[in-house]
């Protein structure tokens, strides 16, 4: 009975003008485009320099600032003030102002002080930019070792699992977790309810196919279409920014196999629940909004307040983006996973058992 | 005065069947017997409750009191055993539109248990019977209504149910297609499927073996159509259906 639901399920997939490009373009274009855009590395940042010094200390700091990829010395102004106005024009981001006897002090006293100001409109690039700016500053004395007298402490910083700090290594299992749940989440979610308003329900319900088998039936394909998709961007993520995971690639397909259960399973259940399509893509979105913003996607969890930890807690997301990570950059094998395993399969049962529960053949 | 199928083995059995919702009562505790074989005329004005009563019979939906027996089965108690047992039509068409003519009968086939062979001979002995071959690699979809129709019928009877249940089966098709379909009901009761048909056609009702006509819920009149025409002392069954849907209090819904 299965084989012959399920065939028709690929054959509604396959024929459909729409769904065979979505998941084939989508996941490419995914890949392709959105580490890019997606950009977390602050680049380019103009910056003012008012030198009111003019002495060889502050020129040799201007052109330090200026060497480093992250900044490029865009005007030099005669006044703070002048600075002003080009940041209020937008013509720079940050103003680095050079106080007279900047050098002599330096020298003299250890202690003389520049004045970084910001625009935090965006406030990223500006905090971003502040905490680089001062890094480069404190790093071009040390250097120099200046004061020459007190021992500066050095401070090395190693990082691990992503010695480079590169950001599409950290993005890439992130987008992942958004096209799995995008793509098998949000197709499920329509399926059911797109039977309701053909009415092709009708004629299933008052067959004797029991409602285990019909859930089953409408959950393989988006599992395979899963392991598709994730086949797709494995490979992408390997040719385009050699990033391949670090641990076990069947550890990866199982975990993320699991995964799609849970978001497919989660979008039945909205299906069976929903009266029509759009009813059921409007509160598909709004748990997906929610997902993604609390599963420490974009900001760390750690970070978040208390109460919002505790919604990231039952957060299947968060788990996976946990997994994710884990596998692909740190090579965590399943031992190390048991929590996140645990936490998914049982979202998985429960979201898929009330598929079954609330698919209803009578009313 | 039931008819000549009175003897036979009750298929259906009705007894008080009544569905409500909130205040109003769509179907007021309906009470009859259909025979095997039979074909049994289901008819009311719109609104009068039919479909739903039919859908209480299919399974689909959960009287409040009352209960039904479909070949033997409880319709509560036992509804996957009645599904197994009974083919189901409804009003509005609903195969798969983006499957072939075959594929449809493939899957429903499936579901019901046929393995692939079964489903290869008699999937091309209907379409043969149909004249229709020619569209088997058809998608659905493309097919024009009254086609539709007999397919829809045809994937309804196609794992021999005991009964069929036709809602409205001939609504918007031309009167050619309307009494080809008809043979169709004809050859399927012929075979000893019984079948349960609603309709708004009265030059229909005449075809079937015993009418019953609901009026608000309840069943006002059961009977053959000979039997009906002369308590009701008129020439057709239009008549019979006019004199007592005058006395209906329900709006159309």
């Amino acid at each position: 009975m299965l084989k012959y639901l399920i065939e028709k399920e690929f054959k509604a997939i396959m024929r459909n003008k729409f769904l065979p490009k979505l998941i084939l373009v989508f996941p490419v274009m995914m890949m392709l485009l959105m580490p890019w855009a997606a950009n977390l590395d602050i680049k380019d940042i103009k910056v003012a320099v008012v030198d009111n010094d003019r002495s060889q200390l502050s020129t040799g700091l201007v052109n330090k600032i200026n060497s480093s990829t992250y900044f490029i010395v865009e005007r030099y102004a005669k006044s703070y003030n002048d600075a002003k106005t080009m940041v209020q024009n937008g013509e720079v981001d940050i103003i680095l102002e050079i106080p007279e006897n900047y050098e002599k002090d330096q020298v003299r006293e250890k202690n003389a002080k520049v004045n970084i100001s910001v625009n935090a409109v965006n406030g990223t690039r500006g905090a971003m930019g502040g905490a680089y700016l001062s890094n480069i500053i404190s790093e071009f004395f040390s250097g120099r070792n200046v004061s020459g007298q007190t021992a500066l402490i050095n401070v090395a910083t190693q990082t691990r699992y992503n010695p480079t700090m590169d950001y599409k290594k950290f993005m890439v299992p992130a987008l992942m977790t958004m096209l799995l749940t995008l793509l098998c989440g949000f197709l499920p979610a329509l399926n059911i309810v797109s039977e309701k308003e053909a009415g092709t329900i009708e004629q299933i319900n008052v067959t004797p196919i029991p409602k285990f088998t019909f859930i089953f039936s409408k959950l393989i394909p988006y599992w395979i279409i899963g392991f598709i998709v994730l086949t797709i961007v494995i490979l992408l993520a390997k040719i385009i920014y050699g990033v391949s995971p670090v641990g076990s690639l069947a550890t990866f397909y199982l975990l993320a196999s699991v995964f799609v259960l849970v978001v497919s399973g989660l979008g039945l259940v909205i299906s069976n629940y929903s009266n029509t399509m759009q009813q059921a893509m409007f509160v598909m979105f709004f748990f997906m909004l929610i997902m993604i913003m609390m599963a420490g996607l974009f900001t760390p969890v750690d970070s978040m307040p208390e109460w919002a930890q505790l919604i990231a807690g039952i957060n299947p997301m968060r788990y996976f983006i946990e997994i994710m990570r884990m596998l692909y950059l740190k090579g965590s094998g399943l031992s190390d996973l048991t929590r996140q395993i645990t936490a998914l399969a049982l979202f998985a049962a429960a979201f898929n058992l009330w598929a079954i529960i609330s698919y209803r053949k009578k009313n | 005065m039931t008819g000549k199928f009175s003897d036979r083995e009750r298929v259906i059995v009705v007894s008080e069947l009544t569905k409500k919702f909130g205040n109003f009562t769509a179907v007021d505790k309906i009470s009859f017997d259909v025979y095997k074989g039979e074909i049994f005329g289901f008819l009311g004005a719109n609104g009068a409750g039919k479909t739903t009563a039919m859908r209480m019979l299919c399974a689909l939906s959960i009287p409040t009191s009352g209960t039904a027996l479909v070949a033997n089965h409880d319709t509560m108690r036992e509804s996957d055993k009645v599904k197994s047992n009974i083919g189901y039509m409804s009003q509005k068409f609903s195969l798969y539109e983006d499957l072939k003519v075959w594929e449809n009968f493939r899957l429903f086939g499936g579901i019901y248990g046929m393995n692939d062979r079964e489903i290869t001979e008699k999937s091309n002995l209907m379409l043969d019977e149909l004249g229709f071959m020619s569209e088997k690699n058809t998608l659905v979809k493309a097919l024009p209504l009254g086609w539709k129709q007999k397919l829809a019928f045809s994937v309804a009877i196609f794992h021999k149910p005991k009964v069929v249940f036709l809602d409205e089966p001939t609504g918007g098709v031309d009167p050619s297609t309307r009494r080809q379909f008809w043979e169709l009901i004809y050859k399927a009761a012929h075979e000893g499927i019984t079948v349960f048909v609603t309709t708004h056609y009265m030059d229909e009702a005449e075809y079937c073996d015993r009418v019953s006509v609901m009026v608000d819920g309840r069943i006002d009149a059961l009977d053959t159509p000979y039997n009906l025409k002369k308590e009701f002392k008129v020439e057709g069954m239009e008549g019979v259906f006019l004199k007592l849907a005058r006395g209906a209090n329900r709006k159309e819904i």
